[in-house]
């Protein structure tokens, strides 16, 4: 945070903290911070997108003021304060190591500990004089509230999922509606969380590129655009198809539903490029067997981009997909190869 | 559209013995898993229940138990290559 532009006259800025001046933070967010959201978005420096871990004011607080408790991912730093606009609060940013509040819980990063430390650390109960924060609800799996109670002197409200209800919540005298706790998956969710799926998918299939480029040197049949584009379309259905119609596809195992969408591509690619006829039996067969497995597999990979699957579920899933998926692609690969390779 | 995994796999339990009716749960719950009526918590959508360890964490009777953790099959890749826990720990850029 630039200190010198959010500290504007009239507001009780470096109000007493012990460890730290406060910062102030404006609730508009700036094209730098767009800039920003759309790089990690992309996977670019998205392990280093962090604002420093503190207290935070909006708008004109005081010693009356709510407590937001909040990670210290920009990202996240930023949602929260859009949303705030007109609200007069306090922000307690936890060091979460540039992780955001639900995957920071999981790891317990956003925790017990963290809490505790930073209350302290801020001073927060000589800046206030309630003893109420409110922590987002996705925090809950990394906080237990029964314990910062009995070692710190506040209590904790759960507030929403969503910081674009906090508002409401606050002015409905802490409360939230059973949507307002409830996590979502839209269409909108998933789809800003494919490109991430799709950088790490181009990093795998670089070396895949590699490998093809020195079969080539030997190959009778050399790898071109054809094989390129099958393999390119069966990346996009993994990463970025299956994601955007998951509640569409049947089926509730991810890899299922990457793989069913992985067979639809590989069918219509292998009848787009003439491959159907006689001798590309062993090319069809090949790539029916191997192209799906490539989709299934990316897909089932967005298990941990999902909002809703429990681990016992993904294990399942893995432990009748991965030895069919590892058999199947390797079968398809030998296929390939030898159709390339012999001719 | 409510999205639905697996069935009949969640480790969710909870003793209503123990429960002492406090709502926690169904306050920090992402998914609707917990109805609470008459001072007892109840388990009304199991299927939905993600292993957050949310409920667990924060009951203060002890009342649920449930084996918490991430649902992503890269970390559980992951674990079985290290030998650790499945955690969502690719500091690499890859997963959550």
């Amino acid at each position: 945070m630039n200190r010198k532009n959010c500290c504007r006259s009239g507001i009780p800025c470096c109000s007493g903290a012990s460890e730290s001046v406060v910062s102030c933070v404006p609730t508009a967010l700036s094209f730098r911070d767009f800039l920003g959201a759309c790089k990690v978005r992309w996977g670019i420096g998205r392990m280093n997108y962090k604002v420093e871990p503190g207290l935070y004011a909006v708008g004109k607080p005081d010693e009356n003021s709510p407590v937001l408790v909040s990670a210290n991912y920009k990202l996240t730093f930023d949602t929260l304060r859009q949303n705030l606009p007109g609200l007069d609060c306090w922000l307690l940013v936890l060091d979460t190591k540039g992780v955001n509040v639900w995957c920071a819980a999981g790891k317990g990063t956003f925790g017990t500990e963290e809490l505790i430390n930073r209350i302290e650390r801020t001073g927060l109960s000589e800046i206030v004089t309630h003893r109420r924060l409110i922590l987002p609800q996705l925090g809950a799996s990394g906080v237990d509230s029964n314990e910062v109670e009995r070692r710190s002197s506040f209590s904790l409200v759960f507030g929403p999922v969503r910081a674009q209800d906090i508002r409401r919540f606050i002015a409905e005298g802490l409360k939230a509606t059973r949507e307002m706790r409830t996590v979502r998956f839209t269409t909108l969710d998933r789809l800003v969380l494919t490109p991430v799926e799709l950088v790490a998918a181009l990093n795998i299939s670089l070396r895949v590129f590699g490998v093809l480029f020195l079969v080539n040197l030997f190959a009778a049949k050399q790898f071109g655009l054809f094989d390129f584009a099958a393999y390119a379309g069966v990346v996009l259905t993994g990463t970025v198809l299956t994601p955007l119609l998951l509640p569409i596809v049947p089926g509730k195992a991810f890899s299922w539903k990457g793989w069913l969408l992985g067979l639809l591509w590989s069918a219509a690619a292998l009848w787009i490029f003439g491959w159907l006829t006689p001798d590309c039996r062993l090319l069809a067969v090949g790539y029916l067997l191997l192209l799906p497995s490539v989709s299934a597999y990316f897909a089932m990979n967005f298990t941990g981009s999902s909002t809703y699957t429990s681990p016992s579920g993904v294990l399942k899933e893995m432990k009748i997909a991965l030895p069919f998926l590892i058999v199947s692609s390797t079968a398809g690969a030998a296929l390939v190869l030898i159709e390339k390779l012999l001719g | 559209m409510t999205l639905v995994y697996l069935k009949g796999v969640a480790t969710l339990s909870l003793d209503a013995e123990k429960c002492v009716g406090c709502g926690k749960c169904a306050e920090v719950c992402p998914h609707g898993v917990f109805d609470v009526a008459d001072q007892r918590a109840r388990i009304v959508q199991k299927d939905l229940c993600m292993e957050c360890g949310a409920c667990a964490l924060n009951c203060p009777s002890e009342a649920i138990e449930v084996n918490a953790g991430v649902g992503c099959a890269a970390a559980i890749i992951n674990g079985w290559f290290t030998g650790k826990e499945p955690a969502c720990d690719c500091s690499g850029g890859e997963c959550c």
